[in-house]
């Protein structure tokens, strides 16, 4: 089995410097960034850091936006959504760890529009596998896998950060 | 033996229809998840998609402005529809015109009902009735349970205090026909508060009260002493008159609170009241609008708290 790498600082600087250069292409000066809960946030902070971002860290929680809801129920840690800055007009840099179906950033961009009108929103991910089900891609990526369905790419933190790849628990 | 009607085999929430039997860990959660509810309510979009396409039916045989407005609000913040029906209960047939209207109404394929009843039991007596994929909330049926309302209470003292283990708390009124009593004392020793007390005349105190793990007062002052929050109960006008009470003078003389009696609660006390509140009968104007009181708080937090427990309530129907 193929395995992540190990040294996840390594992707988080070269994540950085991407960043970095994606937002003097677009001549951003004063993005906010905001990490989807759980994994999403301890990527984020790490990133907000490494840019020296002005502004404080958002942070999303996007059970009440799934759509799988009415099958799966509450999320049973549900944690409040904050987002310590108002969206309108704003350059917004959207972190979660792995992107998969793209159901979860379909979501986070539902909730962050019921914040307001961002001018741009911009995603950045930890880890990309294959296996989308929605036209969602990532700006930014920090390393890239293709793995069978049967498994799932999984980040473990939030300290220290680390990339693993798990098999589902069929509950078909 | 049957299992708890409210839950489903997973230990779930079903129904909504009393605390008692529940158990801390769920009640833990119904707080937590309403936590996140009320960001929701500070955005420029107060409305989550969450019940997008479900009906839920206010239905209520009972005149109610603030329960009812709240519920409304709730669900139309978790993008349901609603739907509010102010019944009257026809005295002879109670029961089969109760079951009548519930079959009426799943005929429109309503998913959720919240159902205020004179009658104790009839929140029960509808979750048995219902199809599968409907719940039921109970928001208040006779004087048995008022669970929703004992939820916005902890979520209000959880708020305002912090952790439930070291606080002393004093609910003060006609316990007797309180259905909101009943449902405090269940959750304030389900959530493991350090003491309850029940403050009332003899006539308005339940027989064999101290069975529910309450410690029972006869005098507001001794009970009220190095309390951290005080629950005070709306003194039903229609009790008055009746062999229970004197009359509301003497009432307030001896159970109203007021600043002065209040002063023998720890000094960070909490002032609490489900409302609707009669002023100068079991609470003073000072006090209800004093900086101690929470009550307009308690309004508010109702949303957040009935979002949590509707949204829960709601979860893998029949798909």
């Amino acid at each position: 089995m193929t395995q992540p790498p190990a040294d996840i600082d390594a992707l988080l600087i070269t994540m950085a410097d991407d960043l970095r250069t994606l937002l003097k292409a677009r001549q951003v000066d004063n993005p906010v960034m905001i990490g989807i809960h759980s994994g999403g946030v301890w990527v984020a902070r790490r990133l907000h850091e490494m840019l020296g971002l002005e502004e404080s860290l958002g942070t999303l929680d996007i059970s009440f936006y799934r759509d799988d809801f009415s099958r799966t129920g509450m999320h049973p840690e549900v944690k409040p959504s904050h987002l310590p800055f108002d969206v309108d007009n704003r350059h917004l840099i959207l972190v979660d760890d792995v992107l998969y179906t793209g159901r979860t950033i379909r979501a986070a961009l539902n909730e962050l529009f019921d914040y307001g009108r961002p001018a741009a929103i911009y995603l950045a991910v930890l880890a990309d596998r294959d296996g989308r089900e929605l036209p969602v891609q990532a700006d930014v990526t920090g390393y890239h896998i293709e793995l069978p369905r049967g498994q799932q790419l999984k980040l473990q933190g939030p300290d220290p950060l680390g990339l693993r790849v798990v098999d589902v628990v069929s509950n078909a | 033996m049957r299992a708890n009607p409210q839950l489903d085999e997973n230990g779930k929430l079903r129904h909504f229809l009393t605390i008692e039997g529940l158990r801390r860990p769920l009640l833990t959660d119904i707080l937590d998840t309403a936590e996140s509810f009320a960001g929701v309510t500070e955005r420029t979009v107060k409305k989550v998609p969450l019940l997008r396409g479900k009906t839920i039916v206010n239905l209520f045989f009972e005149p109610s402005t603030r329960t009812r407005t709240t519920f409304e609000l709730a669900a139309k913040r978790l993008s349901a529809d609603v739907l509010n029906i102010q019944a009257s209960v026809s005295a002879t047939t109670k029961g089969e015109t109760l079951l009548d209207t519930l079959h009426n109404l799943e005929a429109m394929h309503c998913d959720m009902f919240v159902v205020r009843h004179c009658d104790s039991g009839a929140a029960h007596f509808m979750a048995k009735h219902v199809a599968p994929h409907v719940a039921v909330i109970n928001a208040g049926d006779g004087s048995h349970a008022h669970p929703t309302q004992a939820m916005l209470d902890m979520f209000t003292i959880r708020r305002h205090k912090g952790e439930f283990g070291a606080l002393r708390v004093a609910i003060v009124g006609d316990i007797l026909h309180s259905r909101v009593a009943r449902s405090q004392i269940h959750a304030l020793t389900t959530l493991g508060v350090n003491e309850v007390r029940i403050i009332a005349p003899k006539t308005l105190i339940p027989a064999h009260a101290e069975a529910l793990g309450v410690h029972v007062y006869h005098d507001l002052r001794e009970g009220l002493r190095d309390v951290d929050v005080v629950i005070m109960l709306r003194l039903q006008n229609e009790r008055m008159g009746s062999a229970f009470l004197p009359g509301e003078h003497e009432y307030y003389r001896l159970f109203g609170l007021t600043e002065e009696k209040l002063a023998l609660a720890k000094p960070d006390v909490t002032v609490m009241h489900p409302g609707p509140i009669n002023r100068g009968v079991e609470i003073d104007s000072a006090v209800a609008d004093g900086p101690r009181s929470v009550i307009l708080q308690q309004v508010s937090y109702g949303i957040a708290v009935r979002m949590a427990i509707m949204s829960m309530a709601m979860h893998q129907r029949g798909e």
